[in-house]
């Protein structure tokens, strides 16, 4: 078990504050360089979820679920069905005939769970008198069942038939689910983790309740088969055996306090290290969202591997692989850089010169040098940042090199996309049609 | 007054040359006494004719020669031109072609499905020339069923008759063709009605003969009376079902001829025709109101049925020209003379500009959208030409030896005849021409006309390789492109090669053999700088430009090789005249106005260029005189502000521009000094906004690529300056007030020759037309890279790397910047966009943006 206090010989108050990360205009390496705003949404979105290869399904608080094409941009089916906003969504691959469709799971306040056909944009199975909202969803692939979990955990089939359930929880309610073997899943309840073994048909018995945690737990994740990982929102990130339930690596993520208090706002900011999100990346890492901050744990050392404490203005709502979407309504790539590099004075953006609307406030310094107090850590750069979203960035979800999709408070999705693959797929398009068209 | 000498100049030329000729046509009296009255037409038709206009005239039976209506429709138009005399005139060249009736060893009236003829007539007394097209109508009231017709174009410029008449002619033929199509529709529906009178005439009489007969007996004068009216009634029946049958099947060879757009409508027309006429079970309400029409009529109608067949009555009303034609064809029949009016206004230089200009923007469908403004009427007509390289399918796969399948893929768009076009011209005349010739026609030639010739085969043997005729079987050629014989390979590729290598005597930059149409790219560097310089000059042009493959041979080759390589026309000595057309003759007298203030306000340039009047006015289209007053104020811009460059070099990448500042009047100027440089500025020029008061969006970026902004100290102008901020990296700020640019730096000589701030040129016109040209050359290089195959098609899946380099290869190689580059990048996009999604630019449009760092500029 590590404690870590960061920064603790980083006394320049001043410093920290600077710290956050303005990496100019030149990003080479940065390929995101054409984007396609998509409007539909009248609230926030909150979730993205892949359908296929070429579709998503984007839901929020308008209680709008939208199915998008992701190369052309073009919106495919508005589902309407949910008075209220969306609170989880998932999608749900089964096998009729001999055929395999996809389809897509939403819950939503006003306690409806529906299931849709994203190819005709029909709501093909409904439930309406739910006890509560569903608050996450899981689907068993292995197991062709699906379950909700609310303040009471249901399992159904595909056939929308309600298989069994727990009894009423708690008020706090399920959070988040994982799958775990041997047919247990592992549901986080407030500051509880409850291993209820599902068994098939019959019943769903919580077997033991973890409450190492100290305060309420925000994410939980699958490592591989044999651990899982869970994040507190005061930092705490543990990691579980998945089969006897032990802890295997505790790590308390304690930014920083401002030595020197100088003001209280910046105080309250590095204060916040809930761990928002956690995301496997590269099968050994875990990335997770700490505040406004960035920690990158390896699982297989069971230590950090990197950090950035404010890697963001404000929160980070989501990661992926070694990304980053924040609050402040920008999205950072990252990269892990092997060597602490020596203090390289970040560009300053050329907003000194453009003194009309210079921000001066966010005059960047010299970033804080990090003493590598681990073997083997290494830093977090920031490689290039995606600026579109006005207001906070939800989520994102990647279709590799089709593009990626952020979702945000500003009720808008972007696509961003390689703009120079782009061209050469335009051209190879330009070209079929001109032989289409026999103009050749 | 010159012109006139030229015309008359030209009219001696004209008899000189033809005098053989000429003798056929009109008598040698009627000629010298032309010649001796010239001079006093001419100043007669200062006084008379100011203005061209088309004249529709009837040959009535009952009063003679009569005008029915001019077009346009205005009494102003023809002031004190004698419409009367000159329809008297235009009408008593009778063409013989009229003639209907019982042809002799028949026994039934004969409908003639007579060609139109086309005429040239010049008249002493109005000073008035005009292309006379003559045509008729069927009429069942009317002697012989037909009613003589025409149309005339009227103008005081005997030039522009003689160089247009193929142009003319064909428009003339459209028109004709639709009134005809609507007159056949009206026809039938009167045969019919005329039938059903019939019918129920001889029911009527035969039961009246059969009362006689068993009153009278058989032999009765009455019965046989009876008998033999009945026998005349059968017997017109029988002639009428006759007619019915002969203008129900039209020859549908006839209908092949006409274009494409009425084929459809005819095709719709004649089912019509033919559901109203040989359907014999009438059962729709529509029917039975004609039922009851004719029941209505036949009361007064029936016992006058057989003699009004034979008798002439010349107190009877005829019908008007509407009643002749169903209503749907005379109105596009009015339509079609209005925009021939329209795109025949002007003087013949300026129809040459046009047409030539039409000609290559046609050509340039691809591109044009980018800086060239749209084209309304025009659009229909240009569409078919494109198709030219349509040809031969090649599939888009690119061999690593890259030349053969290039060579071959691009000789498919050169057409050999084009390349030699008097042979062109030899061996097809057009089909239609030669459906015109007939033997009535030839021989019309009236004694009292003047240089009648009606056919374009005459025009050849009048000025041996007349103009006109190679112009027309020039666009014949482009139309018929199915006749147009694919070259072989060898051949063409072989001639390929030989045109450049004439025309650029050695100038040929060496380039990568594998890319011909680089070649191409080159071969038009040299003889564009003094065309440019030709046009920004002050040296004034004396001549009219040629007829699009008259005269200069380097001219036409240069055409013909545009044409082939696709690529746009650097050579803008020729189409720097990018006028419209459309609104021409009323700006025509305004222009020189326009030119003297143009240059006063440059020379006291403070004072009057301050209203500079914006453009931009809700859902007004942009017009060409809005674009040529801003390039007044471009010229301002560029001479006063260092910075213009980089500020044209963002407009022309596609980096959104914002012109920050506190004063709306002064935004706009520089909005307005800048706004012709937007690529694909769209036709009310959507992707401007001159002036916004409120943050824009990242959704706005998308849109606009030009917009005013306004400084404000409120709360409002504080969320202004926090968008600027956040989307910095977006756009360039230009501020007004502190006179500073913040964009990307910009290397390269191509925008210092767009927007040279010591500069020559003094007009804002002739600075737009410099723009243009240089922009034209721009857009015909991305074109260029657009089009290659080589540079875009991977050679395996994952071979995007390669194709990176190869573009940025070629690229380099065409002599650009890293920056240039970019901006041939930035169109080429536009142009790919344009062209996958069609001319609507609408739905979800990506927005392309660089990483690159902005500098702040000063002045």
């Amino acid at each position: 078990m590590l404690r870590w206090i960061l920064g603790g010989r980083e006394a320049q108050g001043t410093v920290q504050k600077s710290a956050v990360l303005f990496i100019g205009e030149e990003q080479p390496k940065n390929c995101f360089t054409e984007m396609q705003v998509l409007k539909g949404h009248f609230d926030i979105v909150r979730f993205l979820v892949q359908i296929d290869d070429l579709r998503f399904a984007s839901a929020g608080d308008d209680g709008l679920v939208l199915i998008w094409n992701v190369e052309t941009g073009d919106c495919l089916f508005e589902l309407r069905g949910h008075t209220q906003q969306i609170t989880a969504m998932t999608s749900y691959s089964f096998i009729r005939g001999r055929n395999a469709h996809a389809a897509l799971i939403t819950a939503s306040s006003d306690r409806t769970l529906s299931l849709w056909d994203p190819d005709s944009g029909n709501r093909v199975q409904n439930i309406s008198d739910l006890q509560s909202s569903v608050k996450c969803l899981l689907v068993l692939d292995r197991l062709d069942v699906w379950l909700s979990g609310g303040n009471e955990l249901c399992v159904w089939n595909r056939d929308f038939e309600l298989q069994c359930k727990t009894v009423h929880h708690s008020d706090a309610g399920i959070s988040a689910m994982v799958e775990l073997p041997k047919n247990f899943i592992a549901a986080a309840m407030d500051k509880e983790i409850v291993e209820p073994v599902w068994i098939r048909y019959i019943a769903v018995m919580a077997m033991r309740h973890l409450a190492d945690h100290r305060d309420t737990i925000h994410s939980l994740i699958s490592i591989n088969d044999g651990l899982f990982a869970s994040g507190s929102h005061i930092g705490e990130l543990i990691i579980w055996d998945s089969v006897d339930w032990t802890i295997q690596a505790y790590e308390h993520i304690l930014w920083e306090e401002p030595a020197g208090d100088r003001q209280s706002e910046v105080k309250l900011k590095q204060i916040e290290r809930s761990i928002q999100h956690m995301i496997i990346s590269l099968s050994r890492y875990i990335v997770a969202a700490v505040g406004s901050g960035l920690y990158v744990f390896n699982v297989l050392m069971k230590s950090v591997a990197a950090y950035r404490k404010i890697a963001h203005d404000s929160s980070v709502l989501h990661t992926m692989r070694l990304m980053s979407c924040s609050e402040d309504g920008s999205v950072r790539m990252w990269e892990l850089q092997d060597l602490p590099l020596p203090a390289e004075p970040a560009s300053s953006g050329f907003f000194g010169m453009f003194g009309t609307f210079g921000r001066s406030s966010k005059q960047t310094g010299p970033p804080a040098k990090k003493i590598p107090e681990v073997p083997g850590l290494r830093s977090l750069e920031l490689m290039g940042d995606l600026i579109g979203h006005s207001r906070a960035v939800q989520m994102f979800l990647s279709f590799k090199e089709k593009g990626l999709v952020t979702s945000s408070s500003d009720h808008l999705l972007i696509i961003w996309k390689d703009g120079e693959l782009q061209s050469q797929l335009r051209s190879l398009a330009v070209f079929q049609k001109l032989e289409e068209n026999q103009e050749l | 007054l010159s012109t006139y000498f030229s015309v008359i100049n030209f009219k001696k030329d004209l008899l000189d040359q033809t005098g053989c000729i000429r003798t056929h046509i009109f008598c040698c009296k009627q000629s010298s006494l032309l010649s001796q009255c010239a001079r006093i037409w001419l100043l007669c038709c200062v006084f008379s004719l100011s203005k061209d206009f088309i004249l529709i005239s009837e040959f009535s039976e009952q009063v003679g020669p009569q005008p029915l209506l001019t077009i346009p429709n205005d009494p102003k138009v023809c002031g004190t031109f004698d419409l009367n005399y000159f329809s008297l005139r235009i009408m008593s060249v009778d063409y013989q072609a009229s003639f209907v009736g019982h042809p002799p060893g028949s026994n039934y009236p004969k409908l003639n499905f007579v060609e139109d003829s086309k005429v040239v007539l010049g008249d002493s007394k109005e000073g008035a020339f005009a292309y006379v097209h003559h045509l008729t109508l069927y009429d069942l009231e009317a002697r012989g069923f037909v009613r003589p017709f025409c149309m005339a174009y009227i103008s005081a410029d005997e030039k522009k008759i003689m160089h247009q008449f193929q142009e003319l002619s064909s428009e003339f033929s459209k028109a004709s063709e639709f009134l005809k199509s609507g007159n056949r529709k009206a026809f039938a529906n009167e045969l019919e009605k005329k039938l059903k009178d019939l019918e129920y005439t001889r029911s009527v009489l035969h039961k009246e003969t059969e009362l006689q007969k068993k009153n009278n007996g058989c032999y009765s004068t009455q019965a046989i009376e009876k008998a033999n009216e009945l026998a005349n009634v059968e017997k017109s029946i029988y002639e009428h079902k006759d007619l019915l049958r002969q203008i129900t099947s039209y020859p549908s060879r006839k209908k092949k001829d006409v274009d494409f757009v009425q084929r459809e409508t005819e095709k719709l027309a004649d089912t019509s025709v033919l559901d109203d006429t040989l359907n014999s079970n009438h059962s729709d309400i529509a029917d039975k109101t004609v039922e009851t029409e004719s029941d209505s009529r036949k009361s007064s109608y029936t016992p006058q049925l057989i003699k009004a067949k034979s008798a002439k009555c010349f107190d009877k009303r005829l019908k008007t020209m509407e009643e002749l034609c169903d209503a749907n064809f005379f109105h596009q029949t009015l339509e079609q003379l209005n925009i021939t009016e329209k795109s025949f206004r002007g003087d013949l230089c300026f129809i040459y500009t046009s047409q030539i200009d039409g000609a290559l923007l046609g050509k340039q469908r691809v591109t044009s959208f980018l800086f060239e403004a749209e084209r309304e009427w025009e659009k229909e007509g240009t569409s078919k030409n494109f198709n030219i390289f349509s040809h031969n399918p090649t599939v888009p796969i690119l061999n690593l030896s890259g030349e053969l399948l290039s060579l071959e893929s691009y000789t498919t768009c050169i057409d050999i005849d084009h390349i030699k076009p008097g042979v062109e011209s030899m061996e097809g005349p057009p089909e239609s021409s030669l459906s015109d010739i007939t033997q009535e026609t030839s021989e019309a030639a009236d004694t009292e006309t003047k240089g009648s010739f009606s056919s374009d085969k005459s025009i050849e043997a009048f000025g041996g390789v007349s103009p006109s005729s190679l112009q027309a079987n020039y666009f014949d050629g482009l139309e018929r492109k199915s006749k147009v014989s694919i070259a072989s390979p060898s051949e063409s590729a072989s001639s390929y090669v030989a045109v450049p290598q004439k025309m650029t005597d050695g100038n040929l930059v060496p380039m990568d053999a594998a890319c011909c149409i680089g070649q191409d790219g080159f071969i038009f560097e040299e003889p564009l700088p003094e065309l440019a310089q030709e046009c920004c000059g002050d040296t004034v042009v004396n001549q009219e430009p040629l007829s699009l493959l008259q005269g200069d041979p380097a001219l036409q080759v240069d055409y013909i090789l545009e044409e082939s390589a696709l690529a746009e026309s650097p050579n803008m000595g020729l189409t720097f005249s990018e006028l419209n057309t459309g609104v021409l003759s009323e700006e025509v007298a305004k222009i020189n106005i326009e030119y003297v203030s143009d240059s006063t306000s440059f020379m006291s340039a403070s004072t009057s260029s301050d209203r500079a009047v914006s453009p931009f006015t809700y859902g007004s289209a942009l017009t060409l005189k809005q674009k040529k007053k801003a390039g007044h104020s471009a010229l301002r811009f560029i001479r006063q502000y260092p910075f213009a460059q980089q500020a044209i070099f963002c407009l022309l990448s596609g980096r959104t521009l914002v012109i920050l500042g506190v004063d709306e009047g002064t935004v706009r100027k520089l909005v307005n000094a800048l706004f012709f440089f937007v690529p694909n500025l769209g036709k009310y020029g959507e992707t401007v906004q001159p002036w916004l008061s409120s943050p824009f969006q990242l959704t706005d970026l998308q849109r606009w690529k030009l917009i005013g902004l306004q400084r404000a100290a409120s709360p409002a102008g504080s969320s202004i300056l926090h968008s600027l901020n956040r989307y910095s990296r977006y756009i360039s700020i230009l501020d007004c007030d502190s006179k500073t640019l913040r964009c990307p730096p910009y290397k390269g000589t191509l925008i210092s020759h767009l927007a040279d701030h010591r500069t020559q040129i003094k007009r804002g016109s002739t600075y737009f037309l410099h723009v243009q040209g240089m922009l034209t050359q721009l857009t015909a290089k991305a074109f260029l890279y657009t089009f290659c195959h080589h540079i875009h098609l991977p050679m395996d899946i994952n071979d995007q790397g390669s194709v990176t380099s190869r573009r940025t290869n070629f690229l380099l190689q065409l002599g650009y910047t890293v920056e240039e580059s970019k901006i041939v990048q930035y169109l080429s996009e536009l142009i790919k966009q344009h062209y996958i999604q069609g001319s609507s630019m609408g739905g979800n449009q990506s927005f392309c943006f660089n990483y690159t760092t902005s500098y702040l500029y000063k002045i």
